[in-house]
């Protein structure tokens, strides 16, 4: 089989992805979705707060979904469901599986847009048994939202990742006892609004600079000790509470799905843990492009969606006309700053470009300086957050002479 | 003086309200949204509620089609969980009508096809 461009993954990025390139003049584009359903992760993602930049609307996750599987229909993108992707080589030949057997497809352009999973560490160096009731929060979420079935009765989680406060407010709802959420850092690593509504609302504690120490139960888990940490994040002895439990959450974080990425022979940027792209998001193999939370973990579908079809866009423009005149520059993470996306940029590009960062620290009053070699441009935000993407614009103007875009932070400890 | 986080949007912001003769007071809002969020908050606290309801052979998620009265959430999940999903449904159809007695319904918020 041969095919203009292959989307890899039918979740919010592969839709929108699949959706640019079409309207771009590239109609002959397949996705491959695993599942039964495209959707991605939004279809578990029952609550509202979705769309709100995008559509100026407060969506379910499912009504987010819809409204970009309803896009794709109307312009009969077809979707090969059911189908897993388990190879990709550089010459952009994508090996599928499915109930009908192991095929090829032969693609000009390809688009990694696998999503992520959740982390599974955070429950490797805890002592006690392995009973059964351990589960992630994105686990029970399915559970829970797709087949209707409560995990446990009695709940005590582990994280304070956005996914871990959400569920400890659906299992609420459900009819759950969620006894605690922990978290080992002094911070909560979830949003703010969503500690107020999950955990505030229903009186649940979170304890900050918390972790679980001991698992107890020998077939269903029993029980949990929790102590507090020191700086170091080691348990201060004298400070252990403990909770009859039958259920204990994970929710430590999210990482990109890049077995396939790797396949291809890509290599991973160390702070994302996605590939490396340009501003087009174009890997650094010509014609291989990747969108979504496979690049690097958003927090907002919004932006998923937004850069998908910058990776859709530029992969129909591909297909086109080959690849195009690129004189890249890096961008390079400055005082404060963790991660840039794109990790270079094409100075030859005739508009503006929009760069996304994430910042180490809280901060409030921050001054982020741009330094291209060329001149510096400043930008001021009343706060800004590790937990919230941040992002800045440069012009074509700014970026001509440029020979780099550092990125720093500064601002008053919030 | 109550502190608050305006759940609005994902900015989150901290708010501080203050019951006055006229009205509440609001401050630390990015946008006029917060300042009515508090003001909810500090008279008639409200939230969009989203659950599921059992379909044939599936869950079909569902939310209320405007903020609930805070204090109905746990009555209203009875009700929710007792529905049952007998026949096709779009984005937006009825589930439960009048779920609250104020007039707010209950919509599906995904497709739903009895037969597949
Ligand atoms: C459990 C969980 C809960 C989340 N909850 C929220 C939330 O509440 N709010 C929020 O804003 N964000 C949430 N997120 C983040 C959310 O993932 C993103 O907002 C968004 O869904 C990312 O879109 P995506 O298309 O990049 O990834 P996904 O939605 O993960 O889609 C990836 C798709 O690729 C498919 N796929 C992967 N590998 C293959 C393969 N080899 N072959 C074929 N298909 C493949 C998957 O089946 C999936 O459908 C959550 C993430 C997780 C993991
Ligand atoms: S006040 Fe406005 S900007 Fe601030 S969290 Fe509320 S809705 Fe968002």
């Amino acid at each position: 089989m041969n095919r203009d461009i292959v989307v890899i993954g039918g979740g919010p990025a592969g839709l929108a992805a699949a959706i640019a390139a079409y309207d771009a003049g590239c109609k002959n584009v397949l996705v491959v979705e695993r599942e039964s359903e495209a959707g991605g992760v939004l279809k578990q993602c029952i609550h509202s707060g979705f769309g709100l930049t995008r559509f100026g609307e407060n969506l379910t996750g499912p009504e987010y979904a819809h409204r970009f599987l309803a896009e794709a229909e109307k312009r009969g993108i077809e979707i090969l469901k059911n189908t897993f992707v388990t190879g990709l080589s550089a010459q952009k030949e994508v090996t599928c599986m499915n109930e009908s057997g192991i095929f090829r497809i032969r693609a000009k352009a390809v688009i990694l847009a696998m999503g992520c999973r959740e982390r599974s560490k955070g429950a490797l160096n805890i002592a006690g048994t392995r009973p059964a009731g351990l589960l992630s929060a994105g686990t029970a979420q399915k559970y829970v939202n797709i087949k209707g079935l409560l995990p446990g009765k009695r709940v005590v989680i582990l994280g304070s990742g956005d996914i871990g406060l959400i569920m400890a407010r659906r299992l609420t709802l459900e009819g759950a006892k969620v006894l605690c959420v922990c978290e080992i850092m002094p911070h909560s690593s979830g949003l703010r609004r969503n500690i107020a509504q999950c955990l505030d609302d229903f009186g649940i504690p979170l304890y900050l600079s918390h972790t679980i120490v001991e698992i107890e139960g020998d077939t269903r888990a029993s029980g949990v000790t929790v102590a507090a940490v020191d700086e170091n994040k080691n348990p201060v002895p004298g400070t252990e509470k403990h909770f009859d439990c039958d259920t204990v959450l994970f929710s430590v974080g999210l990482i990109p799905e890049n077995e396939l990425t790797k396949r291809a022979g890509l290599r991973l940027d160390g702070r994302t843990k996605g590939a490396f792209v340009d501003g087009d998001r174009e890997t650094q193999i010509e014609g291989i492009f990747a969108c979504g939370n496979v690049l690097h973990v958003h927090d907002l579908v919004d932006f998923v969606s937004e850069e998908a079809e910058i990776a859709g866009r530029a992969a129909a423009a591909y297909v086109r006309g080959g690849e195009k005149q690129k004189e890249l520059i890096p961008a390079e993470c400055g005082e404060n700053v963790s991660y840039i996306l794109p990790q270079s940029v094409n100075k030859k590009e005739s508009g503006a470009q929009k760069l996304f960062f994430r910042v180490k620290r809280a901060l409030k009053n921050a001054v982020i300086e741009a330094e291209t070699g060329a001149g510096t441009k400043v930008f001021r935000r009343i706060a800004v957050a590790p937990g919230e993407m941040e992002n800045i614009v440069l012009s074509a103007e700014e970026l001509v002479n440029a020979q780099k875009v550092k990125i720093s932070v500064r601002g008053e400890q919030r | 003086m109550r502190e608050l986080i305006c759940i609005e949007c994902p900015r989150g912001c901290r708010l501080l309200a203050e019951k006055t003769e006229n009205g509440v007071n609001v401050t630390g809002n990015f946008c006029p949204k917060g300042k009515a969020y508090a003001q909810a908050e500090l008279t008639e606290p409200r939230r969009v509620l989203t659950s599921t309801v059992r379909a044939k052979d599936c869950m079909v998620p569902v939310k209320t089609d405007r903020p609930v009265k805070k204090e109905l959430i746990f009555a209203l999940m009875q009700k929710i969980r007792g529905a049952k999903l007998l026949k096709n449904a779009e984005i937006g159809d009825i589930i439960i009508e009048n779920i609250d007695g104020e007039g707010t319904n209950l919509v599906a918020a995904a497709p739903y096809t009895a037969e597949k």
